[in-house]
């Protein structure tokens, strides 16, 4: 794997490039890795992935925990690793174990011996041996150490002993770590902020290739957030990348991009898509704010629209006017109406090709922020066009 | 008339042929996939074309209900609603009225019963079914007839039978669209071959686009069913095209091409796909077995399709009634199965080896010789010789 730093704006936010041996593409940072379920999206089947934009989507995460019931890594050796079991050769795998969508974790049943998740399979706790062995016969491109991730209301001595175990979790791993394949040391530290500088010295002087932020997400507020992020990215080099998880709205992701954070996993697009909600804030950052805007009914506000509501029953436009991902160039909100109505699986297969396309798009247009030098003005009118629309609606009433 | 029918190849029975719609040139024999609610459950219109999907089947039942024919007629048809550039089949909706709903009576007036949503008594006529068809625009319609299933015996499949061509009548008067869509009548008569030939030969009287042989794939014993099939395909016209309903298994689909039937729908590939089963030269491959765990060859090495290009069983295995994709790749996998039957029967006979065809599919799927008792019958009434696929 190879990283570069490109350029910077309002003093941390970085735009850079990252290179993994399998994608024939370099691949454009801050960027977002999209979820998968056992190595596939969870709706989008494998031939409708070349249809999003390339190669902004050609990296996926996932968990190793979604193969605790088979094959054995044992049968994913044999088959040659996961490229080759999901048939994706010219995709970049990121492999963590917790994945904000089916892998939790649940720092109440991990012990010193390892950690534990709640997944579709039960509770699991996984062992750094056990953890490497599932890397070994996987080989994905990048891989997080396994790391104790505890929730921002845990205790300080419950805090401490995760960043103790979530570096001694990291040498375990490293030391078992497999030919090929970028390791990323875990950093946690909960919502304390000595303990996240603690954490981050600590893996900055071991020998990985990035960093993966984690124990974000698991509570802490928008407020204390940006903070516990700094006291994470001033402890790093700036020269390797930096990966987070659970940062999943887009004003979250921008407070990660603010603190100089390069890969984004998110569980977003899995709940609008589930929930038949699709994306429609505006991506072009030249358009005004207005406050003229009427309000539709059931759920829709100017980021997103519930296609679920009766008002789209006949609406024969695309969701986005001119969006080019497949849902908008070949269906029409009426017909989604209408498979969310009759529980049609093919519903959740167009909002997530959908959604997954607009969130990039919304990446694209971090990068552009970046590059142009006003990210920081990017941000802000961001953020507060999000809340406008409320602001407007109350005055309305 | 909207259809052409040109056969282009026969042996003995069989026939391939072109089948001209308004909104696709198909091949037969062909296989029709069941998209019950206006999709194909999991797969995108794309990926259909992709695998070569000729014609799809509606279903005026669950239409009508959810999101209503009149909906689908204000946005221009369901061909543009579902955004399916190719040919559109719609049942008249009587068979699920029957099956579906408890309370279902049937008069001479049409199909009563309790409207699912607010069980309000409804009705539904031969007109009222014609209605809804012509507004969702299907390429194919089906009249309504009265369907009885096959293991009922008595008068009631006689009145059935008669029924069904006073109400074949009053489909062709209702039917708005006969320059765009084209009107079958359906064969009914039960398993008895006196009332089947009076149907045919009413139903051929009233000189329909094509013809459907219905009440069956219900249940009843094998022998019976190609008995049935082989005496309404030597009755209907040679130049129109026969369409076995609910058909079905692979094996099914080939002895009933094998005696002259050119077109068939089912649930089966779908339905089973999302139950874990695969379909596979020699029979069914059930993904979700404890053997399938780490077995890394393709669900079937002999099938070009994406997902036994790129998959082994293990990883389909792990998929399988856990994850939508499990439902998606084997959905996808079993339609290319149907749909590559279809073409193989399609240029089999065309090239002239059908026989052959039949032979090599009998083989693999019955290695040991032992083909059913009802297959060697019936390929012998059609004239095959599979001598060399049984042992005894």
């Amino acid at each position: 794997m190879k990283f570069a730093v490109k350029a910077l704006s309002s003093g941390k936010a970085r735009a850079g490039v990252v290179h993994l041996g399998s994608c024939p593409s370099s691949i454009e940072t801050p960027c977002l890795l999209l979820s998968t379920r056992k190595g596939l999206p969870i709706f989008i089947s494998p031939d409708l992935l070349s249809s999003l934009p390339s190669p902004d989507s050609n990296l996926l995460q996932f968990s190793p925990l979604h193969f605790s019931e088979g094959p054995s890594p044992k049968t994913i050796s044999s088959i040659g690793g996961l490229h080759q079991m999901v048939g994706l050769h010219e995709y970049g795998f990121a492999a963590v174990a917790r994945d904000s969508i089916q892998c939790l974790p649940e720092c109440g049943s991990t012990n010193k011996t390892g950690a534990s998740f709640e997944t579709p399979c039960g509770r699991r706790l996984i062992k750094p041996v056990e953890y490497m062995e599932m890397i070994t016969s996987m080989k994905p491109n990048l891989w997080a150490t396994l790391a104790d991730e505890v929730p921002a209301w845990a205790n300080n001595k419950r805090n401490k002993t995760s960043v103790d175990r979530t570096v001694k979790w990291l040498d375990e791993c490293i030391a078992r770590s497999p030919a090929g394949g970028a390791v990323f040391g875990s950093i946690v530290g909960g919502s304390n902020i000595e303990e996240r500088k603690r954490c981050a010295q600590e893996v900055a002087v071991r020998n990985v290739s990035g960093y993966w932020i984690g124990g974000f997400g698991l509570g802490e507020s928008m407020e204390e957030r940006p903070s516990l992020l700094n006291a994470v990215t001033d402890n790093l080099p700036k020269d390797w990348p930096r990966m987070i998880c659970g940062l999943g709205l887009p004003e979250e992701v921008l407070q990660g991009v603010a603190a100089g954070v390069d890969l984004f996993d998110s569980a977003y697009i899995y709940h609008l898509t589930i929930g038949g909600f699709a994306l429609t804030f505006p991506l072009d950052r030249t358009e005004k704010i207005d406050y003229n805007y009427q309000l539709s009914d059931q759920g829709s506000d100017r980021t997103k629209i519930n296609l679920r509501a009766t008002v789209y029953r006949k609406d024969a436009t695309p969701i986005v006017e001119d969006c080019c991902c497949y849902t908008c160039q070949n269906h029409t909100k009426a017909y989604i109406n209408h498979l969310l109505n009759v529980h049609e699986m093919l519903a959740q297969i167009l909002l997530e090709i959908h959604n997954t396309h607009h969130y990039l798009g919304f990446f694209r247009s971090i990068r552009e922020a970046i590059k142009e030098g006003c990210f920081e003005q990017f941000q802000k009118k961001f953020v507060q066009s999000r809340r406008e629309h409320l602001a407007a609606d109350v005055v309305s009433v | 008339m909207a259809l052409r029918f040109e056969v282009l190849g026969r042996f003995n029975r069989a026939r391939a042929a072109q089948l001209t719609l308004p909104h696709f040139a198909c091949q037969t024999p062909l296989f029709m996939p069941v998209g019950t609610q206006g999709t194909i459950k999991g797969l995108t219109t794309d990926q259909l074309e992709e695998i070569g999907c000729q014609i799809i089947l509606g279903n005026t039942y669950h239409l009508a209900l959810r999101p209503t024919s009149e909906l689908i007629d204000e946005l221009g048809g369901l061909h543009k609603f579902m955004n399916w550039p190719r040919a559109l089949l719609t049942d008249s909706g009587g068979f699920q009225m029957v099956s579906l709903l408890h309370l279902a009576d049937i008069t001479e007036k049409g199909v009563t019963f309790q409207s699912p949503v607010d069980g309000k008594p409804m009705l539904l006529t031969p007109e009222e079914s014609i209605q809804i068809q012509n507004r969702i625009g299907a390429d194919i319609i089906m009249a309504l007839d009265d369907v009885v299933r096959t293991t009922i015996t008595g008068p009631r499949i006689e009145e059935a039978m008669y029924r069904t061509l006073r109400w074949v009548d009053r489909c062709i008067a209702a039917h708005k669209r006969p320059h765009e869509q084209n009107l079958f009548g359906i064969v009914q008569g039960g398993l008895d071959p006196v009332l089947r030939d009076i149907c045919v030969r009413g139903l051929v009287d009233r000189n329909l686009p094509g013809y459907a042989i219905g009440g069956l794939a219900g249940g009843e014993d094998k022998d019976s069913f190609w008995r049935v099939v082989a005496q309404c395909t030597a009755a209907l016209p040679e130049d129109k095209p026969r369409y076995v309903m609910g058909v079905g298994y692979p094996l099914d689909i080939v002895v009933c091409s094998a005696l002259g039937a050119d077109m068939y729908d089912c649930v089966y590939p779908t339905r089973t796909a999302r139950f874990g089963t695969a379909l596979v030269p020699e029979g069914v491959l059930k993904l979700k077995h404890n053997a399938m765990v780490n077995d890394t060859r393709p669900i079937d090495p002999t099938c070009a399709c994406m997902v036994c290009k790129n998959y082994t069983r293990a990883y389909i295995h792990c998929l399988v009634t856990k994850d939508a994709m499990g439902s998606q790749l084997l959905s996808y996998h079993n339609l290319y199965y149907m749909l590559q039957l279809s073409r193989n029967l399609h240029s089999s006979i065309v090239e002239g080896r059908f026989p052959e065809f039949v032979c090599d599919f009998l083989q693999k799927m019955f290695p040991k010789g032992d083909v059913p008792e009802w297959v060697c019958n019936a390929m012998d009434v059609a004239g095959i010789d599979i001598s060399s696929c049984c042992s005894s």
